[in-house]
């Protein structure tokens, strides 16, 4: 085995990756062009960003380079070689690695077996004696340390995001190709990771292509850029040449600064959702969300802050209808709420959970389909009870297609092909363009989103709040509820523990107690 | 905005659709070779076979009048599977269902006898097999809904215990102390038996099949209730947050897909057994499974896929006699469709010609 000698621990300087060129790619869905003859160069050692509005072809052209699609026309060029990439294996072979923005470990399994598992060349029986040293010689050489022996369940999101990496570093891939790998992070968390994967692209161990939303990242890690507009180039350059807003005016094609629309004072107070002394438990039986307390009112928006672990996603999920509590009461409007559909429409309360396509979408069903979840046993989608009027689900669909930007092939394509942000965006549609929302539960609202996408929707829960409706908002972004809540809280394991009005919050405390202390 | 015109986004998903004729009827195709090599093995001429079936099974009139009797019960056995397949479930409990069914119906037809005009005491013995069959199998979703028990294995041993239950009926019970050759139930009043539609062999219980074929695909396609089905057979957790009733769809649609196999049961006793006993279980509950496979748990393609089916069952016979082949052959051949129709199901989404908006 040749790997022992590669990865021992004596910093042998690898020669550097080779220089990746795509070439007037095109790639065309049917009718539908999703990348007009778009050309880049990744320079060997450097990390090289991808920006675009959601839909605008980011993803596809990283799957064009790893061989899952076929491009349409255009070449793909290593070290000015032409290479056909007909399979991820193939680009694997290359030295081409991608991470995903959903994770692909067997969380039951350890990180170890995870990353034995990864590999191509897998034998017939494993020697688990002479993997663990090798693995062990990887890992200190590895910009990431995670311990090997525990089970990937057991991770932390930052944690399993890093083991995604490593386990393209361990492929031994020259070419690291990242899709939106912070969405699930924490700031903190992505400028971790970032930054050991920038320490070891200066030493030219590694190129990075890394698609992403957020300028910031750009600016901080990132040395060239390149700007996709509806599947066309729309700029390219070093990002130490380009402002922020010349960016985001490359991606919208005009300077899009959308109004904040802004908070109105509520004109009446009364208590919409109260939580009384709940508890849940964690998959595994643990204890998740201990003795909460909270009161949610008209017109206010309650935004809940925490590191991600603390709870949060099990109380959204009680509330939401897709786990039981195991003590305390939740009441809507003063009534006894237990999430069924029936109290869930005469409350019109609405959830916009966190990743929509695993949560609050069926994959396999049409994006009509998935828009009339809330609605299909309503008037005019039903007639007699009975029968489901397809033509009415439609004419809805087109109507909310329209009025969110939802970018689509067509109605009838299965959500499942569409792009991250446009899962988001039909989701969206369906929880908020009711008029008669009352109450509304939202976990990280703009994950994936890009930022034309993120004003449209905080201006939305604005404009909701406004008419009226209660908003409880968990959010690991501290900034996205500085500047919408009315009222903050902090919820750390499983407890909230920091609660105050948003013009006397203290961020110091806020930052404590999320550490918590 | 959108860079696509409207009609482009009303366009159908013809790809799709074609994939699912496409692929089963590469399926088939590639079982009828595999039969083919096990004929020519046998020392049969494959090509002489396949024209035997053919004729067996749709040659003339009268091998299609035999077919048809042979897949009314199919379509009623493929929905047992077919329908809790919507919600996510796997149930081959089929046979079963078709057992109790034929019972219940059986007892209900023997006691209430003359007493009724004959339509009046048929609707009571299908009310009744439909409930014995849906009761059974709604109890392999309730095991499942409420303590986790795989549906699969207990719908399969809930068979064991129907055929079970029959057995000390028909020898226990029920037994007609008068009929000889093997141990069975008394007969059904002539007057009650399920007659043939005019002009043809083919008793009334296709017309059930077909109807209720039809009924469970509107049921499924343009229903509160189907829409309600698939959104839990796609994502549960959907589902959730959409509060639907997860546990009532589940007992629901086991009681839909047992009644539909009981409705068999009741045409089976009621149109050709005439008598309940071991004869009632002939295997048209596991070829349901089957049917269901093939048609991809579509209950319109469930027609024509039990129809198929049919065909070859009827052609079991002239297998034997013409060709010397062993009786066991159109098992054989059933055996090799669910092995190639189970592996095309893998290959969904492989063929990048059937990729929607591809190539
Ligand atoms: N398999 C497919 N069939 C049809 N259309 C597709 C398919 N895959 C992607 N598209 C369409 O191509 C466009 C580009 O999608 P892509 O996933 O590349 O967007 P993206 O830039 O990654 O967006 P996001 O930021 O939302 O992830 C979208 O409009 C999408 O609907
Ligand atoms: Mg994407």
């Amino acid at each position: 085995m040749d790997t022992l000698a590669q990865l021992s621990p004596t910093p042998t300087r690898l020669q550097a990756p080779p220089q990746l060129d795509v070439v007037d790619i095109t790639k065309q869905f049917g009718r539908f062009t999703a990348l007009d003859q778009v050309s880049m160069t990744l320079k060997p050692g450097s990390i090289h960003a991808l920006l675009g509005e959601n839909g605008a072809g980011k993803s596809t052209l990283v799957k064009c380079v790893m061989g899952f699609y076929k491009p349409t026309a255009g070449q793909v060029l290593l070290d000015q070689q032409v290479s056909i990439i007909n399979s991820p294996r193939d680009a694997h072979a290359y030295g081409i690695g991608m991470v995903y923005q959903h994770f692909t470990s067997v969380p039951a399994m350890t990180v170890a077996e995870n990353l034995v598992l990864s590999r191509y060349d897998r034998q017939t029986v494993i020697n688990w004696k002479q993997e663990f040293e090798q693995l062990g010689a990887f890992m200190a050489q590895s910009p990431f340390h995670i311990d090997l022996t525990i089970p990937v369940a057991h991770l932390a999101a930052g944690q399993k995001q890093k083991l995604e990496i490593l386990k393209q570093l361990y492929l031994k891939c020259r070419i690291l190709i990242l899709d939106e790998p912070t969405s699930v992070l924490t700031p903190g968390e992505a400028d971790e990771v970032l930054g050991l994967l920038r320490s070891d692209v200066v030493q030219d161990n590694l190129s990075v292509l890394l698609i992403t939303h957020k300028f910031r990242e750009v600016q901080a890690f990132a040395d060239e850029v390149t700007i996709l507009r509806k599947g066309k180039l729309a700029g390219q350059g070093a990002v130490k040449d380009l402002t922020v807003n010349a960016m985001a005016e490359m991606m919208l094609g005009e300077a899009g600064n959308a109004k904040a629309i802004a908070k109105l004072p509520p004109e009446t107070r009364t208590p919409v959702l109260s939580i009384l002394n709940l508890h849940a438990n964690r998959d595994n039986g643990l204890p998740a969300v201990r003795g909460v307390n909270l009161t949610v009112h008209t017109g206010e928006i309650v935004g809940i802050a925490g590191v991600s672990g603390n709870g949060q996603r099990e109380l959204v999920e009680v509330l939401a209808g897709q786990r039981q509590s195991t003590t305390g009461r939740i009441e809507v409007n003063g009534e006894s709420y237990r999430g069924t559909r029936e109290e869930m429409f005469r409350h019109q309360v609405y959830a916009l959970p966190e990743e929509p396509l695993r949560n609050a979408c069926v994959p396999t069903m049409s994006v009509a389909e998935n828009m009339a979840l809330r609605t299909f046993d309503q008037p005019p989608q039903v007639k007699w009870r009975w029968l489901l009027i397809l033509k009415a689900i439609r004419q809805m669909a087109q109507g909310l297609v329209k009025a969110f930007s939802v970018k689509t092939p067509s109605l009838e394509t299965p959500i499942s092909y569409l792009s991250g942000g446009n899962v988001q965006r039909t989701v969206l549609a369906r929880e908020i363009s009711s008029e008669s929302v009352k109450l509304l539960i939202a976990a990280n609202p703009c994950f994936g989103l890009d930022f034309s996408a993120v004003d449209f929707i905080h201006n939305a829960l604005v404009d909701a709040r406004n008419r009226g409706v209660a908003v409880l908002m968990m959010s690991e972004d501290l900034d996205e509820l500085l500047s919408l809540a009315d009222r903050i809280l902090v919820m750390s394991d499983g407890e909230l523990v920091y609660e105050s009005e948003i013009d006397q919050a203290d961020l110091g405390i806020i930052g404590q107690r999320m550490a918590g202390h | 905005m959108l860079g696509l015109s409207q009609q482009a986004l009303l366009r159908l998903p013809w790809r799709r659709s074609l994939e699912s004729i496409a692929l089963p009827v590469i399926a088939l195709t590639a079982a009828l070779i595999i039969f083919g090599g096990f004929c020519a093995m046998a020392g049969a001429n494959p090509f002489q076979v396949y024209g035997s079936i053919y004729k067996a099974a749709f040659g003339r009139w009268s091998a299609w009048q035999h077919t048809l009797i042979l897949s009314a019960p199919l379509m009623l056995t493929a929905l047992c599977t077919a329908l809790p397949a919507r919600l996510g479930l796997v149930i081959i409990g089929n046979e079963g269902a078709l057992v109790m069914g034929g019972l219940a119906a059986m007892a209900t037809g023997l006691g209430l006898g003359i007493t009724l005009p004959p339509l009046m005491v048929q609707l009571a013995m299908a009310a009744a097999g439909m409930a014995a069959g849906g009761l059974w199998i709604m109890l392999a979703g309730a095991l499942r809904y409420y303590r986790g028990v795989n549906e699969t294995i207990s719908s399969l041993l809930l068979n064991y215990i129907a055929i079970a239950i029959m057995n000390h009926l028909v020898e226990g019970p029920m037994r007609d102390a008068s009929f000889v050759i093997k141990p069975s139930s008394a007969e059904l009043d002539p007057a009650n038996w399920l007659g043939a539609i005019p002009g043809s062999r083919i008793h009334f219980g296709l017309l059930y099949g077909l109807v209720v074929c039809l009924l469970a695909y509107v049921l499924i396609q343009r229903t509160p209730f189907g829409f309600a089905a698939r959104i839990v057979g796609g994502n549960i957790r959907a589902a959730r947050i959409a509060g639907l009733p997860v546990g009532k769809l589940t007992l629901a649609i086991c009681f839909l897909g047992g009644s539909a196999a009981g409705l068999a049961g009741m045409v089976e006793v009621a149109a050709v057994q005439k008598r309940i006993n071991q004869s009632l279980v002939s295997n048209y509950g596991y070829a349901g499974i089957l049917v269901a496979f093939v048609s991809r748990h579509n209950p319109l393609a469930t027609i024509l896929a039990a129809i198929l089916l049919g065909g070859i069952l009827a052609s079991g016979g002239i297998l034997q006699r013409s060709h010397n082949l062993p009786d066991a052959t159109v098992l054989v051949f059933q055996g090799i469709v669910f092995l190639c129709v189970l592996y095309s199901e893998s290959l969904y989404g492989k063929f990048p010609c059937f990729r929607e908006g591809e190539g």
